[in-house]
């Protein structure tokens, strides 16, 4: 099967139904696994059992801004090449995106809480979070305010595109700025500055959180699918009790 | 593995996280079986696809 094929969103859903259950089945198991060695990390020296945090905050603060990545992709889908399939990955992603925020966000001030002394600071790091958040209820709100899904796409892609502004502004507003949040300490320059002790748990866990989007992405994409199917059957349905003579 | 003091910060963390997933879950599973159901139910009404496939068949 060819990138080409599974513009056929018919091809497509044969495919999502053939591949989430082992999609969810490997997700369970790499969480399980993340979750495990989460437990059994040790303490930091200087964060004390606090660190454990970091095993789930990291990832969805990663998948906050991978969402957002994605969808500006398929934005770009939509608007340059009119892929059939690009609108309805954008759709089905933003809530999970906004999910991944959101716990990005509470997580984050969970952890600053006891680590800064405030659950929250207006620096230049959560102020763009923040932000970013917003843009997806904006998103939602956009799909969810425009019936037809033709035009919503439209409008929905050049806003996801003005908003993919914020995701270097997130990435670099540690090194831009004097925040109180803590500079990159895995993808920086010269390599990861965590102890392996910490680093292995985290990737565990941050590939255990991806593979849980791509699962919830295909299905919800699946769902989207079936319901522009039910959409397009009712105007049929619609249309012919119209033709009817009274 | 002792949480000490912290353990109300981490345990939330851990919980809260565990629950807006496991909403994302049942909301993704619950608009599976609304869909099919809309889907049945135009079935039943009639209306068919221009493949002339069943609207329920995912194929």
């Amino acid at each position: 099967m060819t990138l080409i094929d599974l513009a056929n969103p018919t091809r497509f859903l044969t495919l999502a139904t053939r591949l989430l259950p082992w999609l969810a089945a490997a997700t369970a198991i790499l969480l399980a696994i993340g979750l495990y060695q989460s437990a059994m990390a040790p303490d930091d020296y200087q964060q004390g059992a606090t660190v454990k945090i970091m095993f789930i905050h990291v990832p969805n603060a990663w998948l906050s801004m991978f969402v957002w990545g994605v969808m500006s992709l398929a934005a770009l889908g939509t608007l340059v090449w009119r892929h059939p399939l690009a609108d309805v990955a954008a759709k089905a992603a933003a809530p999970i995106g906004a999910a991944f925020t959101f716990l990005a966000l509470v997580t984050g001030s969970l952890w600053g809480r006891p680590m800064w002394g405030t659950y929250w600071e207006w620096d230049a790091r959560l102020t763009s979070v923040l932000i970013l958040f917003l843009m997806y209820l904006g998103l939602i709100a956009l799909w969810r305010a425009v019936e037809d899904p033709s035009r919503a796409a439209r409008a929905a892609a050049i806003l996801t595109l003005v908003g993919a502004i914020n995701l270097p502004v997130i990435k670099f507003s540690v090194d831009w700025w004097n925040t109180l949040h803590q500079p990159a300490s895995v993808m920086r320059m010269g390599g990861p500055s965590l102890d392996r002790a910490f680093l292995i748990p985290l990737l565990e866990m941050a590939v255990a959180f991806s593979l849980l989007f791509l699962t919830l992405h295909l299905a919800a994409m699946r769902n989207e699918i079936l319901r522009r199917r039910v959409r397009a059957l009712q105007l049929i349905q619609v249309a012919q009790a119209s033709q009817r003579p009274a | 593995m002792s949480l000490g003091s912290y353990a109300p910060f981490i345990v939330t963390s851990y919980l809260l996280v565990t629950a807006v997933v496991l909403m994302l879950i049942i909301w993704i599973a619950i608009d599976y079986h609304r869909q099919k159901r809309h889907l049945r139910e135009l079935e039943a009404g009639g209306v068919a696809r221009r493949s002339g496939r069943s609207p329920t068949d995912l194929r």
